[in-house]
């Protein structure tokens, strides 16, 4: 399915989700002829790493901005595919303020939330998705706070958004709900898909564990599927 | 010939400019003494095909919009003052770190905090140096209303040219007086060009993993950045043969200092007067010209010195530097008078 020439080394650290998530979004942006149409933008956490993996165009912005700043990109060049991707507290903390008011003007931008509940480039502190009972770097005794469910908050300020929760080991379906954001993108509204996502260094899970994480401890909160 | 003069408030000149500008599309948030340029745009834009506006959630959302739109190659631009400047730091950070003309029209209100909502200069430092870098943004200082016409399309003009945010200080007595305004302009637009399109693949950035990297981007844009300021640097100099004390002041205050200048030479004295139009980059050459045939310099600001500090980090020739500092008040030329005891 994939040429390993098309994508540079991936910059994530070893068992990382995001380079899954990014092959299926290129795999989508490909199969549908949309590569030149899509403009990339990344927020500051993990997602920056994305910025030269795919054979499109990207740029970065600065943490918790990447939604505002492609409102401004996708006003301006309306026939554009205009993606942001940001981690969960690039979404729902520090950003949270403008990914609900693009949700809720229905901007027609496809965001990109990679849940894997921990801030993951600072090195695995509390993050607005942390389960509760999770222990983190500043949660030692463990979280206590109930994460934010971003799909489910959102539908309830538009009812027209496309939004979808899957996870990085469910590639069909996450394959096939990115494809229905960009969709709903082209029809004008606003769509978001949250990805559950790996992450070992932080998690300080091996190989198979990892897995199990996610399984069991996200899954178990973070309910799967479209809203 | 044609009408180049008009009778109106520094809020429709902005909107005037901008439009004249080339500029198409305005994100704000609304801020006294600010406000009016962005309901002057969206009330323009009802009538007229094309135009674009946004209202949005807060200044933080309008910087990093107007970043997006800039990157789209849409000449875009935003107001705001005082606490809203402030928010714009973290937008106009990303614009100097990847080279995006983004525009401000910064409307100056008084501070720290909420301050006053109309008058003051003490945004002169956010201005050039509120961003965590090293200040590598045009910033300009208009005293009047033509000069607020021409220096914000001067500043689209270069912002695209030459790739750095461009900001146009101002304040809510400029914003709020009504002036017959001069229009006359010559030069072409700076036509805008997208950073990205369907035709690029580019791949853009703004964090780097190794201290080399970013030195080497630091040094290359402040070579280009000092390159442009050999060319657009303004000031104006306004000397007297054999006076002895050189007025510094900028934006309003320099006007006040050429009346206070007037007043004083009607009673005979000599007096002379230096403003800088950009405050960045800063008109160091012609500081030194005017300052050298003078033995005094005065500065005069509405501030505790953000001004002095730019005067006396360019000051080569050794000369006394006395201040008339009136932070966040309106300066009158009879107080710059009274005050110099001439």
């Amino acid at each position: 399915m994939f040429k390993y020439m098309d994508y540079k080394p991936a910059g994530f650290c070893p068992g990382c989700g995001y380079p899954v998530i990014l092959r299926f979004l290129h795999t989508v942006l490909k199969e549908n002829g949309w590569e030149k149409q899509a403009v990339l933008g990344l927020d500051i956490g993990c997602a920056l790493l994305a910025w030269d993996f795919l054979p499109i165009n990207t740029f970065q912005t600065h943490h918790g901005r990447v939604t505002c700043t492609m409102v401004g990109y996708k006003r301006s060049q309306p026939d554009s595919l205009s993606i942001a991707c940001t981690g969960d507290g690039g979404a729902y903390a520090i950003g949270m303020q403008s990914l609900f008011w693009a949700a809720l003007r229905n901007d027609p931008v496809t965001v990109i939330v990679v849940n894997n509940s921990v801030y993951g480039m600072t090195g695995g502190q509390t993050a607005p998705t942390t389960v509760v009972g999770l222990k983190t770097d500043t949660s030692p005794a463990g979280n206590e706070q109930t994460p934010v469910f971003g799909p489910e908050l959102i539908r309830q300020m538009n009812k027209k958004a496309y939004l979808a929760r899957t996870a990085v080991n469910e590639v069909g379906k996450l394959k096939e709900y990115l494809g229905k954001a960009l969709v709903a993108q082209k029809e004008g509204r606003f769509s978001l898909v949250e990805v559950l996502s790996f992450c070992p260094t932080n998690w300080r899970t091996r190989g198979a564990d990892t897995n199990v994480f996610l399984n069991e401890r996200l899954k178990a909160v973070f309910n799967l599927g479209e809203l | 010939m044609e009408e180049t003069k008009q009778f109106l408030t520094g809020a429709e000149v902005v909107v005037q400019a901008c439009r004249d500008a080339g500029a198409t599309s305005m994100y704000g948030y609304p801020i006294t003494p600010g406000t009016e340029i962005l309901s002057g745009w969206i009330r323009r834009a009802q009538g007229e095909k094309g135009l674009q506006y946004l209202q949005t959630e807060d200044e933080i959302a309008a910087g990093f919009a107007v970043c997006g739109a800039v990157i789209a190659g849409v000449k875009a631009f935003t107001a705001t003052a005082g606490p809203g400047t402030v928010l714009m730091q973290d937008s106009l950070s990303m614009a100097e770190g990847m080279r995006l003309p983004v525009v401000v029209i910064d409307v100056q209100r008084g501070g720290p905090s909420s301050g006053t909502v109309i008058y003051s200069q003490q945004e002169v430092n956010l201005a050039i140096h509120g961003g965590n870098g090293e200040g590598q943004r045009i910033v300009y200082s208009p005293g009047n209303l033509s000069e607020l016409y021409k220096h914000t399309r001067l500043a689209f003009n270069y912002a695209w040219q030459y790739r750095f945010p461009a900001i146009v200080l101002s304040d809510g007595f400029v914003m709020k007086t009504r002036q017959l305004v001069d229009w006359y302009w010559s030069e072409e637009n700076v036509s805008p060009t997208p950073l990205i399109s369907p035709d690029t693949q580019k791949n853009i950035r703004n964090i780097y993993t190794f201290e080399e990297e970013l030195n080497a981007e630091i040094e290359k844009n402040q070579k280009d950045f000092e390159l442009m300021g050999k060319k657009i640097q303004e000031a104006e100099e306004n000397s007297e043969v054999g006076a002895d004390i050189l007025l510094v002041a900028h934006g309003l205050v320099a006007q006040a200092a050429l009346v206070a200048a007037q007043m004083l030479r009607s009673q005979g004295k000599k007096i002379s007067v230096w403003r800088p139009i950009t405050l960045s980059p800063f008109p160091a050459d012609s500081l030194n010209v005017a300052a050298e045939k003078h033995q005094k310099i005065v500065v005069v600001e509405s501030s505790l010195g953000q001004l002095t500090a730019l005067i006396k980090n360019s000051l080569r020739v050794g000369r006394e530097v006395e201040t008339i500092l009136r932070p966040a008040l309106g300066i009158e030329p009879e107080e710059i008078i009274k005050r110099l005891n001439v």
